[in-house]
């Protein structure tokens, strides 16, 4: 019988939660050292976990556990910008990737990682030379908050050579050659600044793409959108929603019409608008959004949930799940009807991902 | 011969990495490469390209603030510290 297992990410280390019946719980961790985790998740191919952790001190690496956390080995060999580079300097790594083979990192500055030996060298993919808005989010004062970098990458699940990736407060891209060339993904977002490229300078939080890649969400810093053309163009979908703003969302992984988002305050404090926690859905594509909050605290709930904060599991009913910035985990086994804090108490989370395990 | 002291971040992540050792060389530089030689990759945890010391890595050669440049002479004592910070 497989079991499930929540790869929880924190300011102070990775944890493992493991499940036979997504009820009961049990906590291992915390794993890494108790470095930062920026992301972490499980290879299904090679069965290894990947964690993209920052040490203030020490720099930063890829974790690697090759049996789901009893043991753990570290390497950041070939993770780092050229001298000749223009300066660039690798202060993160804050997303891993395995997709076809290889590992995929991406890193702050924005540049991407891969590795093809199992995360024990990593070698430069790309810092986007000569892309158009390069200079700028390059430009330390044009960094936003977090400093991310390369804060999302989403590989095809049948393409090798495509995948897409967020550059943080700049740009979603697209790549069909495995990372030579990009294509900024922006057309039909807002933005309500005034910007230097008419296709680059958008805010893109989170993209979540329904199974078929043709249908993709994104949370954006401005707007909740939807495309029904692997992203090429964007519509806005907000309407409903109790804010514009938000970090953590996840698709239905049999229905490309349902998807789930947690609106946040857009202001600096960036928590559940009036302290009230809740879950939004729409099951229509975002014509229409439900608040989902039963077990969830409904006052005095002032927390934050941060981009790679929720995930969703592939069951027949679905099984999602959030980490807040202050450490609560909530878990949904009804397709977020209703919620049960899980686990314990943690540092503030910044990653959950989900998977099935023998 | 150098005597070096390492910060106690260090040991878990390499095994079998004690927290004083003695090891043959003209440099702090050096010593970390003879360092890396046994455990691979621990370098990169305390050097960043440049190559220069990561931001909240400091070394004192006889007790005296250096950096990777700083000569190591015989019976040298070499402090690697980690900075004291954070929550």
């Amino acid at each position: 019988m497989s079991k499930s297992m929540l790869l929880v990410g924190t300011r102070k280390g990775l944890f493992v939660l493991d499940s036979d019946d997504r009820s009961d719980w049990s906590v291992r961790g915390p794993y890494c050292e108790s470095w930062p985790i920026y992301h972490a998740v499980l290879d299904r191919d090679s069965g290894s976990i990947y964690a993209a952790a920052a040490s203030e001190w020490l720099g930063s690496a890829i974790w690697r556990s090759p049996d789901l956390g009893e043991t753990w080995e570290h390497s950041s060999e070939g993770l780092g910008y050229p001298e000749e580079d223009g300066g660039l300097r690798l202060s993160k790594v804050s997303n891993v990737m395995p997709a076809h083979g290889r590992l995929l990192v991406g890193g702050e500055s924005a540049g991407l990682f891969e590795s093809t030996d199992d995360g024990k060298t990593f070698s430069l993919l790309t810092t986007f030379e000569g892309q158009e808005g390069r200079e700028a989010w390059n430009d330390p004062e044009q960094q936003p908050p977090g400093h991310l970098g390369l804060s999302a990458i989403i590989p095809h699940p049948d393409e090798k050579d495509r995948f897409w990736v967020i550059v943080q407060g700049f740009s979603l891209f697209e790549t069909n050659d495995g990372g030579k060339t990009w294509e900024p993904r922006n057309k039909g977002l807002r933005r309500d600044w005034p910007a230097d490229y008419e296709d680059i300078g958008f805010c893109v939080h989170k993209v979540t793409p329904a199974s078929d890649f043709e249908r993709m969400y994104q949370q954006n810093h401005v707007g909740m959108h939807r495309s029904d053309d692997a992203g090429k163009t964007w519509t806005e979908i907000t309407e409903g929603l109790p804010t514009e703003f938000g970090f953590a969302a996840a698709t239905h992984p049999h229905d490309r019409d349902t998807f789930y988002v947690i609106p946040l305050d857009p202001g600096h404090g960036r928590t559940m608008p009036d302290g009230h926690a809740a879950v939004w859905r729409t099951r229509d594509a975002g014509s229409s959004w439900q608040q989902l909050d039963k077990g969830l605290p409904q006052e005095n709930a002032y927390v934050g949930v941060l981009r790679e904060g929720m995930a969703i599991d592939a069951h027949d009913e679905p099984g999602l799940y959030f980490g807040t910035s202050t450490g609560q985990l909530y878990a949904s086994t009804d397709e977020g009807d209703s919620w049960d804090q899980i686990g314990g108490l943690f540092p503030g989370i910044t990653s959950v991902t989900v998977a099935e395990v023998a | 011969m150098a005597e070096l002291h390492l910060p106690p971040v260090l040991p878990p992540l390499f095994p079998g990495l004690p927290r004083e050792l003695e090891v043959e060389a003209a440099t702090v530089n050096e010593a970390i490469d003879r360092l890396n030689e046994r455990w691979p990759g621990l370098r990169d945890r305390l050097v960043e390209p440049g190559p220069k010391l990561r931001p909240h890595i400091n070394v004192y050669v006889d007790r005296e603030r250096g950096g990777l440049d700083t000569e190591l002479a015989a019976g040298s004592r070499l402090d690697v510290i980690a900075a004291i910070s954070g929550g």
